[in-house]
């Protein structure tokens, strides 16, 4: 524990935890985020234990379950330190083998190594795969060593260095000039100014004021806020109370959305240990600086998490936006001034304060400094969370992190900024990822989701997907938003069964326009992206929905019927004993045909047939008649 | 049914009564009962002296409450983008058809209740389900049978 509040003691309690810590202590890291935990991680870590137990080495080495590491694809993820070994997919029984063969005798064990399926080259530490190689994180390179729910870990990593500095050796006004030098903007998809927004609040005079984490991540496929406060709770605290103290705030709030639990819990964990160590509460650190921070968990409705309705959350109200022509910073939560920043934002506070802004601000690019952390999924071969500078390409990330599409199968488009973002097609693979570049192609940086679709896409099909999001979120009170979306959705919706008609598409662009302009918040205002984006790079495929009635992605189901192929089938029986609803014809040796009345084109046959075949195929229009039966009978060369 | 309401007096009074804690009230109070039964609700509102409109306004603004009893199995599939991409649709068509409801229901042996979720977060293993908070990952539509057929 540390005697007496002050900065000088922490630094010496920090001294003497490192003085406990031997960096080369064999460890086995597992990451244990919420991926890897579905995956089996916290089995993983037992098996561990108890074979570290059965071979008497528990005291020499250390089994530590971390937060997110990325690779999610990859799970579950063990890395044995010091040597940062990296295995990938590891199951309980591999427990036994892992610790004899490296921990003991220090051999690798192959087959638990990561391959590049470009080279066939085995990789065997954590650094040299193309993954991680290829990032630079900045923000989220600590989660591989944090046990989140070790403040000691947090503080060994250097954690805890910027409040000091900034508590005792920078006036409030010292550290939003950093903030606002370092150039961060928002990360929660505005891209507002953070200095900006701290110097708005401070100018304030008010005797209660509040300070924010945006923990609410409701875009679908985004969870790198997820993975950043379960991971590694007390970089946003401490990005959080150096806020507070620059902006005059003595209380704040994280708002987490109900669907991450273990962030709750984590970060729960972090408040009160940063309370024990003096770093929360009165007098922080021996500074006279007061501050205190809640939890307040999310209920479920993704249009809580814009600023306003954030705030109204708070107070105990239902979550909907209000007009905002106060800006929430004058009038928030209670019509107190009120910071809200996202969970990565704040993260980028202690690393901006403890390196200094112009270091910082040296990664990036001119509009767009640091770091930004995205979640990379969809139809992407290295599904994960990736960080890398502002300004790297998206074909980069896609390709190069990211490993291209799985099975061989053709880019088709990029999706950022979830429902309120838009789409970027292959012919602008080579867009830099940067707040300003990004608006100016019609998409968006947003949270930083980014979600791959290859040529099995069909992007009317997300336009509808989006839409019908968006029209269950939608709080409904105001007409733009709550109309505009349910007839945009209604003429999608036409489209994608066949019935769509002449006119449609500049009607579904003139509502798209209205609903932009003339709704309530970021949300009706962001709705109609999607629609405008993807008729922007893909208008074909809405002309053939349209005029063709033909899915050239072959997804939506009323556009196409399954048809097995006479000459590729071999009748191998597997496609008609799985059809659930015995809609295929056939017998052993006796090519199958689907009866199309009987068809509910789940997709089973077409799943099922084995690859070496591909007999079964999707087409439009009218279903080519099958065989007649005498002539289905497969004559087998002898 | 009668509901005991202690419980529910404990929840209030672990929140010192605070009014503008009822969010977070009502759900301790749904993870105790495993919904809002009515009494639950009238109970806490009479306990913060608020309006029980209030009350029922945030159970059926907020998609987590539910104002219905709920079956053994909460089954929630995932229809965030990347699971979407992946196939989702057809999983949730295929869970529909197994059990015999639709989303936001619960079977009438109260067996099941179906939920659709938006971004479970681990998008790695999509198209995901989970049942009773554990979950089945890179499904294929043949293997969600087996799967709900195994939780009674």
């Amino acid at each position: 524990m540390i005697s007496g509040k002050s900065a000088a003691n922490f630094e010496k309690f920090r001294e003497s935890i490192l003085s406990k810590r031997n960096p080369d202590k064999p460890c086995i890291t597992i990451c244990s985020g919420t991926g890897c935990r579905t995956s089996g991680s916290v089995k993983l870590a037992a098996a561990f234990a108890e074979e570290l137990r059965k071979q008497d080495l528990q005291a020499k080495v250390d089994v530590k379950e971390t937060g997110c590491h990325g690779f999610c694809e990859k799970g579950p993820l063990v890395v044995i330190y010091p040597q940062e070994i990296s295995y990938i997919q590891v199951q309980p029984e591999d427990a036994s083998e892992v610790v004899s063969e490296t921990l003991v005798q220090g051999n690798i064990i192959d087959r638990l190594l990561y391959v590049n399926p470009e080279t066939g080259e085995k990789i065997a530490h954590e650094q040299e795969i193309p993954f991680y190689k290829f990032q630079t994180r900045l923000i989220f390179g600590n989660n591989s060593k944090t046990d989140p729910t070790s403040i000691e870990d947090y503080i060994v990593l250097g954690g805890y260095s910027a409040l000091p500095k900034a508590l005792f050796k920078m006036s409030p006004g010292e550290v939003i000039e950093e903030v606002t030098k370092s150039g961060l903007r928002g990360r929660g998809g505005g891209g507002f100014p953070t200095g900006r927004k701290w110097a708005e609040a401070a100018d304030l005079t008010a005797d209660i004021k509040y300070v924010i984490v945006n923990a609410d991540e409701g875009d679908p496929g985004a969870y790198m806020d997820r993975s950043v406060l379960e991971g590694n709770p007390h970089s946003i605290l401490e990005g959080l109370i150096i806020g507070a103290y620059a902006v005059g705030a003595h209380e704040g709030f994280i708002y987490v959305r109900a669907e991450y639990p273990l962030a709750v819990e984590n970060v729960g964990i972090a408040i009160k240990q940063a309370e024990e160590y003096g770093l929360l509460g009165r007098d922080i650190l021996g500074s006279g600086f007061d501050f205190i921070v809640k939890v307040h968990r999310g209920a479920g409705a993704f249009v809580s998490g814009e600023s306003s309705a954030l705030m109204t959350a708070l107070e105990g109200q239902v979550g909907e936006p209000r007009p905002k022509h106060i800006h929430t910073v004058i009038k928030g939560v209670w019509d107190r001034p009120s910071v809200l920043n996202n969970v990565e934002t704040w993260a980028n506070v202690p690393v901006i304060i403890d390196k200094g802004a112009e270091r910082y601000a040296s990664i990036g690019t001119e509009g767009s400094k640091g770091t930004k952390i995205f979640s990379l999924v969809g139809k992407v071969n290295n599904t994960g969370l990736v960080e890398v500078p502002m300004g790297t390409s998206i074909r980069d990330i896609v390709f190069k992190i990211g490993g291209g599409i799985p099975g061989g199968k053709k880019f088709k488009a990029v999706q950022t900024g979830g429902p309120s973002g838009g789409c970027i097609p292959e012919s602008l693979l080579d867009s830099p990822v940067d707040f300003d570049e990004l608006t100016k192609l019609g998409a968006m940086m947003g949270s930083g989701g980014m979600i791959v679709m290859d040529e099995d896409t069909c992007m009317v099909d997300v336009a509808k997907y989006f839409l019908d999001f968006l029209k269950d979120e939608s709080c409904g009170k105001c007409t733009p938003c709550r109309e505009g979306i349910t007839q945009m959705l209604g003429i999608l919706t036409d489209l994608c069964e066949g019935r769509g008609e002449e006119g449609d598409l500049e009607l579904l662009e003139a509502i798209a326009e209205v609903t932009k302009s003339a709704s309530l918040c970021g949300l009706g205002q962001t709705a109609p992206n999607s629609v405008l984006t993807t008729m922007q790079y893909f208008r074909d495929e809405y002309e053939a929905h349209l005029r063709e009635k033909r899915c050239p992605a072959g997804v939506c189901k009323a556009l196409f019927s399954y048809y097995i192929d006479p000459d590729k089938c071999k009748a191998c029986m597997i496609c008609l004993r799985n059809c659930p609803v015995e809609a295929i014809i056939g017998e052993k040796g006796q090519i199958h045909v689907i009866d199309q009345e009987k068809c509910t084109k789940c997709g089973t046959c077409f799943d099922v047939c084995p690859d070496r075949f591909g007999a079964v195929t999707k087409v439009s229009g009218l279903v080519p008649a099958p065989p007649p039966p005498e002539e289905r009978v497969i004559q087998r060369a002898n | 049914m009668e509901t005991s309401l202690e419980k529910v007096d404990q929840i209030v009074g672990s929140y010192a009564g605070e009014a503008n804690m009822l969010i977070q009230i009502l759900q301790d109070v749904q993870t105790e009962y495993n919904w809002l039964p009515k009494e639950a609700i009238v109970r806490v509102c009479e306990e913060l002296r608020i309006p029980v409109s209030r009350a029922y306004r945030i159970a059926t603004f907020y998609t987590l409450f539910s104002l219905e009893p709920r079956g053994r199995h909460v089954v929630n599939v995932c229809l965030g983008t990347a699971c979407h991409v992946r196939g989702g649709a057809r999983i949730l068509e295929k869970v529909q058809e197994v059990t015999g409801i639709s989303a936001g229901h619960t079977t009438t042996d109260m067996r099941y209740t179906l939920e659709r979720v938006n971004c479970l977060g681990c998008c790695a293993l999509g198209p995901v389900i989970t049942v009773d908070g554990e979950a089945h990952g890179k499904l294929a539509v043949k293997d969600v049978e087996d799967i709900l057929n195994s939780y009674e």
